[in-house]
């Protein structure tokens, strides 16, 4: 019997084939399988003999929404900044995603980075990535030459090494206490939509760190980007960085210097997570991408946290919903403000 | 400022004090004109309105060295270009929690809404600021030595 991987596979094949042959869409993206094993490649499917290429798997961790206005770009005339759009309908692109995925695509949607119009999305309601981290922990690093899925389980090989690892062990931290697995938008679906996930700690991971003190708060912020070495793969991962000019590029003003010197390093991440305020829909893709190992997605977690607590609402779940840092209500809290809470005292 | 000046006792720390045209600055300007007595120790910016004042602005002028950091804006409803420092009311939010969550001590970035008006508050506001950031102590986390 086919794994509930390879059934989707086979799915997705079909309806990308299906897809490119009515000429539906000019391209297709998804993901095939890379040169080592865990590690997969994000994959535009051109022609439909292309769509036999398409894998799905438990290892597709980089954000697809991060590849789609470049892709819907290049299907378009080349044209100056401020020249109108071109007439007529532009060609459309299909994608696989899931719910995350699916939420920065509202995002981008909202932000004038992409047409709803323009992409035709099949949904996937997730169950989780694998974190090759820990696959890489839980066999204390020994070469791996091969991974085999089940449903529950990975049967981890290598050189006088053989392993069956529990699933769910492995799956990363973000996935673990993700609440929102199913696509918000999609035009066709593959199997079936699985509800909300109810997790009662899904801030765990941020509320430890809420509960050290401030010295060792920062002792804590500190070492954790201790060993970043600026490569900038969190940034390039993450589909809301889509700014021509990032600041860490800009020299006038320079807001960040281009050494790894340590305060240089803090400001990258404190701005890098700020940026995504409101925004971010903790796909992991950042975590997923960086070569330290760092868990930077613990900011934007933070982040995430207090706009829930704050103003009730979570990034990209519906078109229709602003984000969350890009409206505001006459009334909404401002106890941190110097002045209100000197009229508290004085009442 | 040399690390034996700033265990002096009559330490004065540096603030940034991010100011909005239209309310804000114009009360520090009154506060000077009425000859409401603070302490020496901010440096203005004026700024068009508090929602110019991005994160970048605030860690930009951390990293250059200030001890604290003040940003004031108009009260809500009374922005100059209507909903500035209502957008701006969100950010700073949750940009303060965010700060003190990865370690910076809370006084360091303060908020406040002053009016053209209240001359005296401002003179107020820089006092509490102040004294916040005195109790504080020299920044050291996030400034670059040059
Ligand atoms: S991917 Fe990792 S090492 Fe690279 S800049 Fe981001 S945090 Fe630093
Ligand atoms: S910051 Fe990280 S978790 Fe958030 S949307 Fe970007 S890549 Fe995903």
């Amino acid at each position: 019997m086919p794994t509930k991987n390879e059934s989707i596979t086979q799915e997705l094949r079909q309806k990308a084939r299906h897809l490119l042959e009515s000429g539906q869409v000019a391209a297709f993206l998804g993901y095939t399988s890379g040169s080592v094993p865990m590690v997969m490649k994000p994959f535009v499917a051109r022609k439909p003999e292309d769509a036999e290429r398409l894998e799905w798997n438990s290892f597709c961790v980089l954000n697809l929404a991060n590849y789609l206005p470049p892709l819907l770009r290049s299907f378009e005339p080349p044209r100056r900044p401020n020249d109108p759009p071109p007439e007529g309908p532009l060609p459309k692109v299909g994608v696989a995603a899931t719910g995350c995925w699916s939420r920065n695509m509202v995002v981008q949607v909202q932000e004038n980075q992409m047409e709803r119009e323009r992409v035709v999305i099949i949904g996937i309601s997730s169950r989780g990535m694998v974190d090759r981290k820990k696959v890489l922990n839980a066999v204390n690093h020994a070469e791996i030459t091969s991974v085999k899925e089940e449903d529950n389980s990975l049967l981890v090989k290598g050189p006088g090494l053989e392993e069956e690892i529990n699933r769910w062990d492995v799956i990363r931290d973000n996935c673990q206490t993700c609440v929102h697995p199913d696509p918000v938008i999609f035009d066709e679906m593959i199997g079936q939509l699985q509800g909300d996930r109810d997790i009662q700690d899904r801030f765990r991971q941020v509320e430890e760190i809420e509960n050290l003190s401030a010295q060792d708060r920062w002792q804590w912020f500190t070492s954790e980007i201790d060993s970043c070495i600026r490569c900038y793969a969190c940034r390039n991962a993450c589909p809301l960085c889509y700014c021509p000019t990032c600041f860490v590029d800009d020299s006038r003003p320079q807001w960040v210097g281009k050494s790894r010197e340590p305060v240089d390093t803090a400001i990258f991440h404190i701005l890098r997570a700020y940026h995504c305020a409101g925004r971010c829909t903790d796909c992991g893709s950042c975590e997923s991408a960086c070569p330290m190992g760092i868990r930077m997605r613990i900011l934007t977690k933070k982040l995430q946290k207090d706009v829930l607590d704050l103003y009730g609402t979570e990034a990209g779940m519906s078109i229709q919903q602003p984000l969350p840092l890009s409206t505001y209500k006459m009334d909404d809290p401002q106890d941190f403000v110097l002045t209100e809470s000197f009229k508290g005292e004085k009442k | 400022m040399n690390d034996k000046a700033k265990n002096q006792k009559d330490w004065e720390p540096k603030i940034i004090a991010f100011l909005c045209n239209w309310c804000s600055y114009a009360g520090a300007d009154l506060a000077g004109v009425s000859r409401y007595q603070y302490p020496p120790s901010l440096r203005i910016v004026r700024v068009p309105c508090s929602g110019r004042v991005s994160a970048n602005m605030i860690l930009d002028a951390l990293r250059s060295g200030a001890d604290g950091v003040l940003v004031s804006g108009c009260h809500p409803g009374d922005c100059h270009y209507i909903s500035g420092n209502y957008y701006a009311r969100r950010r700073f939010a949750v940009l303060k929690n965010f700060l003190e969550f990865i370690g910076i001590e809370p006084g360091r970035v303060n908020f406040s809404w002053i009016s053209a008006s209240e001359g005296e508050q401002f003179a107020e506001v820089a006092k509490e600021v102040t004294s916040r950031v005195k109790k504080l102590g020299p920044a050291r986390h996030l400034v670059k030595e040059f």
